[in-house]
């Protein structure tokens, strides 16, 4: 290092009118985006702040906190479910694309998985409903009749199969192709030599992906499993439709008394609000933003700390 | 057409880092100023330092004078867009723009500043500019096809055509052969012999044969060690650098017992 | 990325000695599913209900993955058998998540073909009480609340990614570059709740208009055009600017004219999705635009119908003659799959057809 610097570093002077008014439209934009994100919450806040601290119908429970507990529950349980079923089945089928399956096909089965995270979420309900639904109900009374000991079985069975366990096939279906997009470009990251060099070691395909691809993966798969959890946790539509809700707090799957999610109870009960409801259903808006903020900090925490190189 | 420049005591920085430290040279009008030296002494530095392209990259910034015909460069309300008009450069990887024809590569000073002229005019320069360039008669049946769809050395002569048609008193090079080949690179060689009756040039070059044969004025930079400036060592006819240095450490350098 | 190429004379050559013959896996695949149907065939017949796919998938893939490591297992060994047991589950995996993938499409094409008809694109629900009807007003919405958030959030959006890319250091740029990750995991139905917020403090309490929509959306949109764009701008290389600035040219040319062209392309791609994305929310428009059965050109007053609402609200709310309302209902959803995979499909043709030809 040389000695310290020289006084003042002559800074260019740009003072051309267009340069100024070009920058100044930026950084607008930039703090446009601030201004709008503040505003968010500053809305919401003040919206909720009557339910919050004010009393709630009695009907609906004794304070705010009690009313948005089991919709929280809802929430995160069957968006847990979701990951359960949707993580393994997207990490098996990003490395299909990426390592199996022949190059043309894969090509093509990219796009779709793209086209698939497209559809919207509307259809996903209207297809649970419709098809899912009845197509898993026989299945749920033959698990309530021979495996009703288990606390999650347990009878009576849905008589319409509009469960939590067929929400959360629904919610899985819709983020399998985010997770298995995420992944399919995270494995096709791999190093290519790291690859070759598994391979020339005589490892068979299973212990090169063992060895070189899942590693450098790893956290890239936790990451985009937990953005896939932001959507399963925000979801609306498809939980609105499928799930027959009555407000419990229970782990049954297949029972016909299930829990609501936050999202899908304000979709239900918005259109029909008024008064002290509207601040009640918004009270509970920002509790699922404060769960979906965090769930999305904690991935951007993983994918920081575990980025060795970060440089281009 | 084509001006002096002079450094003087001129200071480089990137941020807290001192690249280059009291350079001092005389560039003469109508010759070629070759930079040569070892890798990170500082050479392209030095040359973006005098179209004031250095202080593009953030927190860089320089300290001393470059005077251009005794005006100076880095002196107050000068805007550095008039003095890149003035100073025209050609970078090390040939880099036409990939949206753009031929024909408004060689334009895009022109088109880029909203310049109005008129269509015969416009073909006027293109035609002027692409044989300053030894490039007309490879291209002028094509265009209007992309910039980027020629070879590596046409595309370096269009990016020379590119900067000559703004008309500049000086021409920058930045090593404009590493990404050549040799018959591109005589090319451009025989084409520096001919645009510096014209223009002001200054070259940086890895390739000491180059260097002795294009240029006629040579300095030589060194440097003592990684993260110290880079200096000048020795400012000099090209002929006596090559031949009969007067400091150890050229000598050293050119006759490749160094780095 | 086929790794097994097999020889036509291999019969005695000693480099596949102890290797199970190509045919092999595909033969007890076969046994395996046949095994399968005999006991989904047993099994309708003891219990009386229908011969049962599921259960001929289901034995015969477990089947099979047992079959194959056991025999892989005694012939080529121990590594090699769980080279095929994992090649099995991932094959497997990919077949399982194709099925509710392909039932989706085929549910939607089957049941959207019933109202595929003129008078469904030609009519509004007005007056429709049963049978007949069709979306117009909810294609005319879409398509107005879509083109206002394109409208807020495209400018938005592109010059953000400048200022990110182009002037952007410090701690303001930090701020923007992290909230608009925060704004990336909004919930749709939030989204919708603030423009609810936002639009109920000038227009009182049950306000619904088009733009409140527009607003909503553009809440999801604009992170996806800044990521998008901000992607592309960095691709674009440095020499073309220091090009540009070395010509003479002002920063702001430079990026209006070299930087702005050369990422077109990308650009318009990543707008098109971020569309497609938007254009089949349903739940915040439920919440700001709600429904009506009259057309509505106006986005700054007024409940307005949309694709995604229309679906929802024919499934959900079916009046006495039910077939025709859940008719209607698949039907949008078909419109809907279709203009979003237009959408997909015309960012593809984008970015290949007028992306900058690369030269060599
Ligand atoms: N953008 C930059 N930021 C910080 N330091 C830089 C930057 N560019 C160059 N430097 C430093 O400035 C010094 C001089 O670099 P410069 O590129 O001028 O060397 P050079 O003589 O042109 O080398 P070469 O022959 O390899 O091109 C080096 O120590 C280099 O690390
Ligand atoms: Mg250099």
């Amino acid at each position: 290092m040389t000695t310290a610097a020289p006084a003042a570093p002559r800074a260019a002077v740009t003072n051309r009118p267009a340069d100024i008014v070009f920058k100044a439209v930026s950084t607008t934009a930039g703090v446009l985006i601030l201004i709008a994100l503040g505003g968010v919450a500053l809305f919401l806040v003040v919206q909720a702040v009557p339910a919050i601290i004010g009393p709630i119908p009695e009907e609906e429970g004794a304070n705010f906190w009690a009313w948005v507990w089991p919709l929280t529950f809802g929430t995160l349980w069957s968006a847990l479910l979701a990951m359960v079923m949707a993580v393994p089945l997207a990490v098996a089928i990003a490395l299909f694309i990426t390592h199996y399956a022949p190059r043309k096909l894969a090509q093509f089965l990219g796009y779709l998985i793209d086209l698939l995270a497209a559809i919207p979420s509307v259809i996903y309900g209207l297809w649970g409903i419709a098809v899912l639904a009845p197509f898993f109900q026989p299945g749920y009374i033959w698990l309530a009749q021979n495996l009703g000991w288990l606390p999650l079985f347990s009878p009576p069975a849905s008589g319409t199969g509009r469960t939590i366990l067929t929400a959360s096939i629904v919610l899985a279906v819709m983020v399998l192709p985010i997770i298995t997009a995420l992944c399919r470009e995270i494995f096709l990251q791999t190093p290519r030599l790291n690859e070759e060099a598994a391979l020339a070691l005589g490892a068979t395909r299973w212990e090169m992906i063992k060895m070189a691809v899942l590693p450098h993966g790893r956290s890239g798969i936790i990451a985009s499993s937990i953005l896939g959890l932001g959507r399963a946790l925000g979801e609306t539509m498809a939980v609105a439709m499928v799930l027959a809700s009555s407000g419990v707090v229970s782990f049954v799957l297949i029972g016909s008394q299930n829990p609501s999610t936050i999202a899908a109870n304000i979709a239900l009960r918005f259109p029909e609000a008024h008064g002290i409801t509207v601040n009640m259903l918004i009270g509970s808006g920002l509790v699922l933003f404060a769960i979906t903020l965090l769930v999305n900090a904690l991935s951007r925490w993983i994918i920081a700390k575990t980025t060795v190189d970060g440089g281009r | 057409m084509s001006k002096r420049i002079e450094i003087n005591d001129l200071d480089i920085y990137y941020g807290a880092f001192k690249a280059v430290e009291g350079v001092s040279i005389d560039i003469e009008p109508r010759a070629v100023t070759a930079f040569i030296g070892p890798s990170g002494c500082g050479k392209s530095t030095v040359l973006r330092s005098l179209n004031r392209m250095h202080e593009v990259i953030a927190g860089a910034y320089v300290d001393g004078e470059v005077l251009l015909d005794g005006a100076n460069l880095y002196g107050p309300g000068v805007d550095p867009v008039n003095v890149r008009r003035q100073i025209g450069m050609v970078f090390q990887r040939p880099n036409p723009f990939p949206t753009m024809t031929i024909r408004e590569n060689v334009l895009a000073g022109v088109l880029l500043n909203n310049r109005r002229m008129s269509r015969s005019d416009q073909d006027d320069l293109v035609e002027r500019s692409l044989r300053g360039a030894n490039l007309w008669n490879e291209v002028k049946d094509r265009l209007g096809v992309p910039g980027s769809g020629l070879s590596g050395g046409q595309q370096q002569r269009l990016c020379i055509a590119r900067a000559i048609a703004v008309s500049p008193d000086v021409l920058l090079m930045d090593e404009p052969c590493s990404a050549l080949d040799p018959i591109s690179t005589l090319a451009i060689e025989d084409l520096i012999e001919e645009l510096k009756t014209e223009y002001t040039i200054v070259i940086v070059t890895h390739n000491m044969q180059q260097a002795s044969r294009v240029s006629d004025k040579t300095a030589f930079f060194n440097i003592a060690g990684t993260g110290k400036p880079g200096k000048l060592i020795e400012f000099d006819e090209t002929a006596k650098i090559f031949s009969n240095p007067s400091v150890q450490s050229t000598e050293d350098y050119v006759s490749g017992r160094f780095g | 990325m086929t790794t097994t190429i097999a020889p036509s004379r291999t019969a005695q050559n000693p480099l596949t000695a102890g290797q199970l013959p190509p045919w092999a896996p595909w033969g007890l695949l076969g046994v395996s599913l046949l095994i399968g149907a005999a006991i989904a065939g047993l099994i309708a017949g003891a219990s009386g209900s229908d011969f049962s796919v599921v259960i001929v998938g289901l034995v015969g893939f477990v089947l099979y993955l047992v079959s194959v490591t056991v025999v892989s297992q005694l012939i080529e060994g121990g590594r090699k058998a769980a080279d095929r047991l994992v090649t099995g589950l991932v094959v497997g995996a990919f077949l399982l998540a194709l099925i509710p993938l392909i039932s989706l499409i085929v549910t939607v094409v089957v049941n959207g073909a019933a109202r595929f008809d003129l008078q469904f694109f030609t009519w509004t629900m007005r007056n429709i009480v049963g049978e007949g009807g069709g979306v117009l007003h909810a294609i005319v919405g879409t398509v107005l609340v879509t083109l206002w958030a394109a409208i807020i959030s495209v400018p938005v959006g592109i010059f953000t990614a400048i200022y990110l890319v182009e002037y952007g250091r410090g701690a303001l740029a930090k701020a923007i570059t992290f909230f608009v990750d925060v704004m990336t995991g909004i919930p749709s139905i939030v989204a919708g709740l603030f423009a609810y917020a936002l639009f109920a403090l000038f227009a009182g309490e049950g306000v619904r208009s088009g733009l409140g929509g527009a607003v909503a959306l553009s809440l999801l949109m604009i992170p996806t055009v800044v990521r998008s764009t901000e992607e592309m701008l960095k691709l674009v290389p440095n020499d073309l600017r220091e090009a540009s600035l070395a010509l003479g040219v002002p920063k702001w040319l430079t990026i209006a004219k070299v930087v702005l062209p050369t990422a077109l392309a990308g650009i318009v791609t990543g707008v098109t999705l971020a569309i497609a994305r938007v254009i089949g929310e349903t739940a915040p428009l439920l919440i700001i635009a709600g429904f009506t059965t009259n057309m509505n050109y106006n986005v700054f007053d007024g409940r307005m119908m949309t694709l995604p609402v229309f679906a929802y609200n024919q499934y959900i709310s079916p009046g006495v003659q039910e077939q025709a309302y859940f008719d209607r209902a698949w039907s949008a959803a078909l419109v809907l799959i279709l203009i979003v995979m237009i959408l997909n499909i015309g960012a593809r043709v984008i970015a290949h057809f007028f992306a900058p030809k690369s030269g060599r």
